[in-house]
């Protein structure tokens, strides 16, 4: 008899891989090796999952089109299986695939638009938390206020692009007619988060992801402040801290 | 780091960015600032209720003012909503507009 975990694993084996045989031991009702049942099998278990990580990147899709995302989404789920039965997790390193996808070079802002789509998608589905208001802040004193903490929503996100990822990704979600972009107009910094039931997304400041980043790791509000304006000298504390607060991305202090 | 730079990031510069900041900001509505369902006022695929993967019908509505479809409007407005056609939206499913006829 086979052993189950050999049985199965073969299965798994040929169902991800066109190139592989039937795995040894499938018959057909009738004794037959049932090779046209196995290929349909084969391509719903991949299109399925080609659904899952294409519905996740609805932007890329406007961006490309329905079929070169789905066959680029192909080649990804080749390689990278869902890692939990939940598929909202699936795809999330779609991405960084696409950022070394040789067909897509001609694309080079399109990874970052897929990131802030992925953003939207883990904001959606994150913990909801109440953002912080101004009576809160207004608690702590203001000569401590430079070494304390900041907790972060859960559904708080932000990346830096060299592209203007938010302005394409913007009119590409939203706009019924596509605006031009100015590729030449230079990087965004994006900030996610869902403060309610609705998620959103803000420009922030040249600089403004770096901070939330720093924020997250637990650094002071003026370590962090202090790291941003080493790396980005033109960073503007005020108008990202009123980002941050507009967007509900801070929740409490500590 | 240029002096000015050091004296923006003393903490007094930093209760100073914060204190401006808190002036000229809007701050996010918390959880509990209302919303609610609103069938039938959302154009053709601009529905809300977008879950991605294996959930997604976020878009999915296919004719104007479709009465299954919904889209989160602030708490108390939904029924005043006039739309053409002596249509108002409604916090419950609407038998009207349904793709396939009726």
């Amino acid at each position: 008899m086979p052993r189950l975990h050999d049985t199965q694993s073969h299965f798994a084996t040929a169902v991800h891989d066109p190139e592989s045989a039937l795995p040894p031991g499938l018959l057909g009702r009738a004794g037959e090796v049932p090779t046209a049942r196995f290929g349909v099998y084969r391509n719903n278990v991949g299109s399925s999952l080609v659904d899952a990580v294409a519905a996740n990147y609805p932007t890329i899709q406007r961006l490309v089109g329905t079929e070169f995302l789905r066959a680029m989404v192909q080649v990804y789920v080749r390689d990278t299986l869902p890692e939990t039965p939940v598929l909202i997790h699936y795809g999330a390193t779609f991405p960084g695939f696409v950022a070394a996808f040789e067909p897509a070079q001609r694309l080079p802002y399109l990874a970052d638009v897929a990131r802030i789509d992925w953003a939207w998608h883990q904001a959606y589905h994150a913990a909801e938390a109440n953002p912080l208001g101004p009576e809160q802040l207004a608690t702590i004193p203001a000569d401590e206020l430079a070494g304390r903490r900041m907790l972060l929503h859960p559904s708080a996100g932000a990346l830096s692009s060299p592209w203007p990822a938010l302005s394409i990704w913007h009119t590409n979600r939203h706009d019924a007619t596509v605006k031009p972009v100015d590729l030449r107009s230079g990087g965004q910094d994006t900030l996610i988060c869902r403060p309610a039931h609705e998620v959103g997304v803000w420009h922030l400041p040249a600089g403004g992801a770096g901070f939330l980043h720093a924020l997250a790791g637990q650094a002071t509000l003026s370590d962090a402040a202090r790291q941003s304006a080493e790396l980005t000298p033109a960073f503007d504390l005020t108008r990202t801290l009123q980002a941050l607060l507009a967007s509900g991305a801070i929740t409490g202090i500590r | 780091m240029s002096n000015t730079k050091t004296t923006a990031l003393s903490a007094a510069g930093i209760a100073g960015a914060v204190a401006l900041a808190m002036a000229g900001a809007t701050f996010a509505p918390t959880a509990s600032a209302s919303m609610e369902r609103c069938y039938g006022i959302a154009l053709a695929g601009e529905n809300d209720c977008a879950a991605g993967a294996g959930t997604s019908c976020q878009g999915s509505s296919t004719i104007d003012y479709q009465g299954n479809a919904w889209t989160l409007v602030p708490e108390g407005t939904c029924e005043s909503m006039e739309l053409p056609g002596d249509r108002t939206g409604s916090l419950s499913e609407l038998d009207r507009d349904l793709p396939g006829g009726s």
